[in-house]
């Protein structure tokens, strides 16, 4: 068991015509994901990387009984490619497209929300469920299969929690990189009740950072509806407010965002916080002992 | 990207938003003769930085303040005088101020009521909204902590835009006067439109002011824009005032790298903005101060990490860099390659540590091991911040 993806996920690639959705293509072939077509308008016919290309994503669907998508898009089109993709009914959508306007993201939510489908990202690494299922660009080597639930508004980061983890010899259940950006498809609070709803799931590490509240509203939701241990990171505890760091949704304003509040309401929620992100996965072994000691 | 008061009244005037007439003035004399143009026995003299907070905000030493009313052509003159080539300091330009190159002259009007409204983009609503508030001229940020219920705030689609409706709600919720709604109803809906068609990620109008006849006139005017929208407004882009920003920070974007500049003295290169941040607070942590945040991203290639350090080296604080790079689509190898070239064709005046881990990591060490290049390897996080940290006050 695992969240959102397994070894039965059908996986096409949105822009798998393009060098980086060709090359990602690959990776995830060669980790042993079903890739099973891609989409590139106008080239349908041709094959990339040994899988048939499609003009469209319903055509794709229909030919190959796609239930996941990841969209390689470039940024100006890539909403219209989410939206593809939601138009098709497609399950799951990864779109792992940087410098999407937040006005497309704007236009594509309220589709998204008045569909079955599940959109991760844009901005992200994408999901993966290790030696079953990668969905992005993650390296994949430095995963292990176990019963950590990883999730994080970061991709570097990460790759620094898991590799910690799994040097810990801890497994990982999925892991998933929400995005970066403002506007995302699955917030903290959507992962958290899957990865609570999943029995293979036993601990949950969450990687947030400055900026919005979705940190703050995940722990009000842990508070509540959470059973299984947490640890967090919170990343950009020592940005200057009013400048944005990299991700167009990291940048305190207005006095919201900042890193206490956030690291605050987790530790209200009894989360295991990591100062250090040196100490990431030593949290999550914390919060583990914690549970344990505590039953 | 940000852009200039005036510019900013420049486009909402096109988009049909009220604003008052004025004419910027690069010299004293140009400011007299706007004033005598303008032609209204008050006039507002501002000075046009990318900051807010000018009505409080002082040159320092002479204490001019950065708006100032002007009743005469003389006036109007003295006051440009003394903000034009001088520093101003502002609650938001930290205490260094940024320079006035230009001011902005415009007609003053009978003011009844000040009031406060924006537009952004809320994650929560996971829409754009319209806030306004009764308590306008003042600081937003204080009304908003102290007294939320005086905050009003309206979503709205990005298609539709904000309904007729929306506005009224507003205009009763601001208690104007009915007579005053259908003015209101204009003045929002075409607000949030220009925001809409402009791609903006703020738009702050502080005050708004309902004159004595009844209007609603945006008095000041701030807007930002989504970086990520700019390939479809060159009109925007072509507004940009690189004076206004900070050199390496252009720098950086032209070679396609994220890089804000702080004021510590350890220089860091970083893949990936959590990382960036995440090594920033590690070197806090170890007792180190960061230089600067610096996101090579995913595919940099050579000539790109190459110029990342140039970047870095360039600041005259740095005494020590941290490159700290887990490899992803990043190859370790490109990092080492660049690091290589960098010390050839740059030269590290400063000591290097650098930490690799991920996609070809130990190919990325040989690298390094056989150039015979002078770098401190450490393992792990709190390993490189440590060695970093005791480098920099060597």
């Amino acid at each position: 068991m695992s969240i959102l993806v397994n070894r039965d996920t059908r996986v096409i690639c949105q822009g798998i015509t393009g060098k980086v959705g060709e090359f990602h293509t690959r990776g995830c072939l060669d980790y042993g994901t079903r890739m099973v077509g891609g989409v590139t308008p106008g080239k349908g016919g041709e094959t990339v990387a040994g899988l048939p290309v499609f003009n469209t994503v319903a055509e794709a669907r229909d030919a190959t009984g796609a239930n996941a998508t990841m969209i390689f898009v470039p940024p100006a089109f890539a909403a219209d490619a989410i939206l593809e993709a939601i138009g098709a009914g497609i399950e799951l959508v990864v779109a792992i497209t940087e410098g999407i306007p937040v006005l497309d993201m704007a236009r594509v939510l309220p589709v998204l929300e008045d569909s079955a489908s599940r959109l991760i990202g844009p901005n992200c690494p994408g999901v993966i469920t290790p030696a079953e299922c990668k969905i992005g660009i993650m390296p994949g080597y430095i995963h292990t299969p176990g019963h950590v639930g990883v999730m994080s508004r970061s991709g570097t980061l990460t790759y620094e929690a898991v590799w910690q983890l799994t040097q810990l010899g801890h497994g990982q259940s999925t892991c998933v990189g929400l995005g970066g950006d403002p506007l995302v498809g699955s917030s903290f609070i959507d992962i958290l009740k899957l990865f609570q709803a999943d029995p293979d799931t036993h601990a949950i590490l969450m990687m947030g950072e400055i900026g919005g509240s979705a940190e703050e509203e995940a722990a009000e939701f842990v508070k509540h509806h959470v059973t299984k241990p947490v640890a967090a990171f919170i990343a950009g505890r020592t940005a200057p407010p009013g400048k944005r760091m990299g991700h167009a949704g990291a940048i305190i304003s207005g006095g919201k965002g900042t890193a206490e509040a956030k690291l605050a309401a987790l530790a209200d929620a009894g989360i295991e916080i990591a100062d250090s992100p040196a100490d990431m996965g030593a949290a999550l072994v914390r919060a583990v002992e914690k549970r344990c000691g505590g039953r | 990207m940000k852009i200039h008061e005036f510019q900013a009244k420049d486009l909402l005037r096109a988009a049909g938003v009220p604003v008052l007439a004025g004419k910027v003035a690069k010299s004293p004399a140009d400011a007299a003769a706007a004033y005598t143009a303008l032609g209204t026995p008050i006039c507002a003299v501002k000075a046009q930085i990318h900051a807010g907070g000018r009505g409080k905000g002082q040159v320092p030493g002479t204490g001019q303040r950065g708006v100032e009313l002007a009743r005469s052509a003389a006036d109007a003159e003295r006051i440009a005088k003394g903000l034009l080539n001088q520093t101003l300091v502002t609650i938001q330009t930290g205490p260094a101020g940024q320079t006035v190159r230009q001011v902005f002259v415009e007609s003053g009007c009978a003011i009844d009521r000040e009031l406060y409204c924006a537009i952004l983009v809320d994650r929560a609503a996971r829409s754009p909204v319209l806030i306004a508030s009764t308590a306008g001229g003042m600081d937003i940020e204080e009304v908003a902590a102290k007294t939320p219920e005086l905050i009003l705030s309206e979503p709205f689609d990005p298609d539709r835009g904000l309904a007729g409706w929306q506005a009224r709600l507003l205009a009763s919720k601001l208690d104007l006067p009915t007579a005053s709604w259908r003015h209101a109803e204009a003045f929002f809906t075409k607000l949030c439109q220009a925001f809409i068609d402009l791609d903006a990620s703020l738009l702050e109008v502080n005050p708004l002011v309902l004159t004595k006849d009844g209007t609603l006139v945006a008095l000041d005017a701030k807007m930002t824009f989504d970086d990520n929208a700019l390939f479809r407004h060159k009109d925007v882009v072509a507004l940009r005032d690189e004076a206004e920003e900070e050199p390496a920070e252009i720098r950086a974007a032209a070679a396609g790298l994220s890089y804000v500049k702080l004021d510590g003295t350890i220089g860091c290169l970083v893949n990936g903005a959590g990382l960036a941040m995440s090594t920033m607070d590690l070197v806090k942590l170890h007792g180190g101060q960061p230089a600067n945040f610096l996101d090579v991203g995913g595919g940099a290639d050579v000539k790109q990490v190459t110029e990342a350090f140039r970047i870095i080296l360039s600041d005259q604080n740095v005494k020590a860099i941290l490159v700290n790079i887990f490899g992803g689509i990043m190859r370790c190898t490109t990092i080492a390659t660049a690091l290589v070239e960098a010390s050839k064709t740059v030269g590290f005046t400063v000591p290097l540590v650098v930490r690799l881990e991920g996609t070809e990591v130990a190919e990325g060490k040989k690298i390094l091991a056989e150039s015979g290049t002078a770098i401190i390897t450490a393992d792990g996080l709190t390993d490189a911040a440590q060695k970093v940290v005791a480098a920099s006050k060597a």
